[in-house]
């Protein structure tokens, strides 16, 4: 066995540097070779929920994705979906940061005419067991919101808001023991059913 | 010691959770069900053996007082490296492990067996060990996920055992701490008969 | 208000320790008397605190703008790591009597992943964080993580006492009076 360094200060400060140099350049080069396939993950992602949230199409609703900017700071990604060049639907990527723990980021379709065709959640640390019975997998809550036709929700306490859960005077079913995820989904929907709003114009 | 014995160890004698109690806050945080409990049990185990490897190849060229700080680099380039592979490659888990993936860093159990074990013997061995005690670190947190998702969500490995919902104590947060202390203790009593 | 609901979340809802699962380790090591735990929820609190405000300046004005975001966690923790050296340094020589106090908690803190985790979550995205709400922040997650443990160390030095069944004594009983009190933290989930 080789004799260990010495601790000087100079060999200190020497393999210090030469351990975090090698350190930095090796995850510079892993960060390179998996810079596009993370994007493509996500891209994939993307295509999968728009798949399931609009009805169905044969363009390539990703490439055609464009960002609408609301307010300052707020922008959402929508996606048109197309069957023979005419529009059959728009996938809106919408997020909620009223959620129990961070911000969730559902996939919300329209069809033309305003009516919710279909929900996908993209992310969420929501509870397990409670707030988690939003994803398809875990339950079929978010079944209420599928052909939700939201342009003839009647708005009974006049705030302006059309999706919103029970207690809130809305349409909406919660989610048992989870009503604050279930707000934050419809804060979600809501956001997106503005932006569609504003896309239509 | 005999290179079955330095493998072994790890699973029972000396297992990370049950009995030396290290690099808890991933075994309590990710263990909400099976699949997640295996999923960072693999990947601190790549961490765990890749670290011992190159600290005891390193060994004799590290000098004593920066040992430490240079350990820590070497696991932390290699937890990053976790990190983005695991977010191109399977992104749905990387998500529900989230911040715990990161955390990997300050698992006591890497930084404690690059420090005890790595840093004073042969590559062989030190390859022996990392697997033995990271595949007991990923047995241990398969089996609480396993418990948790049993008694919390009714299924195991995702495939529904039975109807309804189960007591979701279990897959929060108070659940955690409980099936784990239960688990020790029944460590404790297998331990002390044979 | 903004930074009261911060305050709030940080120490009851969202407790590092029974919440997050963050420094559990230092919770079940140094619980055993109330003294230690408050010992060392002091240093957790000094170093917490100080660790987020560098590695956030860090995160917005080096690792953002020069694009290296996958340097995050070998930076952070390098900067951890030398500040716990740095404090224990400082403190040998400006106050000797609070190192006595301190210094055999400190190099136990650079694996606390409490530090490193508070460190993490205070320059998520999400949250938008600017400097001050990260400092309240780390200051109420220590002080929640100070709050768990003293609570802990107290319900330990009592369980002493009691007569727990053979295989449950130690460690197993401490887990599970862990348990009851993540639980009891639970009853706050409803304030934010």
């Amino acid at each position: 066995m080789a004799s260990k360094k010495k601790s000087s200060f100079i060999n200190m400060v020497v393999v210090l540097f030469i351990v975090s140099a090698i350190a930095a350049t090796a995850l510079a080069f892993v960060y390179q070779a998996t810079k596009d396939p993370i994007k493509q993950a996500k891209l994939e992602k993307d295509k999968k929920a728009v798949g399931i949230v609009v009805p169905k199409f044969n363009n390539d609703p990703v490439s055609e994705s464009d960002t609408l900017i609301i307010g300052e700071r707020d922008q959402l990604i929508f996606f048109p979906a197309k069957m023979d060049n005419k529009l059959v639907g728009v996938a809106i990527k919408t997020y909620s940061d009223i959620g129990f723990t961070e911000r969730i980021k559902i996939m919300v379709g329209f069809t033309p005419d305003g009516k919710i065709f279909k929900t996908a959640v993209l992310e969420h640390k929501e509870t397990p067991g409670l707030g988690d019975k939003m994803q398809k997998n875990k339950g079929n809550w978010s079944e209420q919101f599928t052909n939700l036709d939201v342009p003839n929700i009647q708005d009974t306490d006049d705030d302006g808001i059309l999706i919103e859960v029970k207690n809130d005077q809305g349409t909406i079913d919660a989610i048992t023991a989870a009503t604050i995820s279930s707000r934050a989904f419809c804060d979600a929907c809501e956001r997106a059913y503005n932006a569609f709003k504003k896309i239509e114009k | 010691m005999s290179k079955l014995k330095i493998f072994t160890r790890g699973f029972f004698s000396e297992n990370a959770v049950f009995v030396m109690l290290l690099g808890l806050c991933p075994t309590l945080g990710t263990t909400t069900s099976a699949v997640n409990g295996l999923g960072m049990g693999i990947a601190t185990t790549f961490v765990l053996v890749m670290s011992n490897i190159v600290v005891s190849l390193v060994k004799s060229q590290i000098p004593d007082k920066v040992r430490i700080p240079s350990f820590i680099v070497i696991i932390a380039s290699f937890v990053t490296i976790v990190e983005l592979t695991m977010q191109a490659y399977v992104p749905d888990l990387f998500e529900v492990l989230g911040l715990y993936i990161p955390l990997i860093v300050v698992n006591c159990l890497i930084l404690g067996r690059a420090e005890a074990f790595a840093s004073k013997n042969k590559v062989s061995d030190s390859i022996l060990d990392g697997l033995g005690m990271g595949l007991g670190f990923t047995m241990a947190l398969m089996m609480l996920g396993a418990v948790r998702e049993i008694l919390g969500s009714g299924s195991i490995f995702n495939i529904s055992i039975y109807e309804g919902d189960g007591a979701l104590v279990f897959v929060l947060a108070p659940g955690a701490f409980i099936v784990l202390g239960y688990l020790i203790a029944l460590t404790n009593i297998l331990t002390k008969k044979s | 208000m903004e930074y009261i609901l911060i305050i709030i979340s940080a120490i009851f809802v969202n407790n590092v320790v029974l919440m997050k699962f963050l420094g559990v380790c230092p919770f079940f090591g140094v619980s055993k008397q109330v003294g230690t735990a408050v010992g060392m929820s002091g240093a957790v609190v000094f170093v917490m605190t100080v660790a987020t405000i560098v590695t956030f300046i860090l995160q917005k004005y080096v690792l953002d703008v020069f694009e290296i975001q996958y340097m995050q966690t070998i930076t952070f923790i390098l900067v951890i790591a030398s500040l716990v050296q740095l404090v224990e340094i400082i403190l040998k020589k400006v106050s000797p009597s609070l190192f006595q106090a301190l210094g055999i908690f400190l190099p136990l803190i650079t694996t606390n992943c409490a530090v490193l985790g508070v460190a993490l979550l205070a320059v998520k995205p999400v949250y938008d964080y600017d400097l001050l709400q990260a400092t309240v922040y780390a200051v109420a997650s220590a002080i929640g993580f100070g709050l768990a443990m003293v609570i802990f160390a107290g319900l330990r030095e009592h369980m002493e006492l009691q007569d727990i069944p053979k295989g449950m004594k130690g460690v197993p009983i401490a887990f599970v009076v862990a348990g009851l009190l993540a639980l009891a933290f639970m009853g706050f989930s409803g304030i934010a």
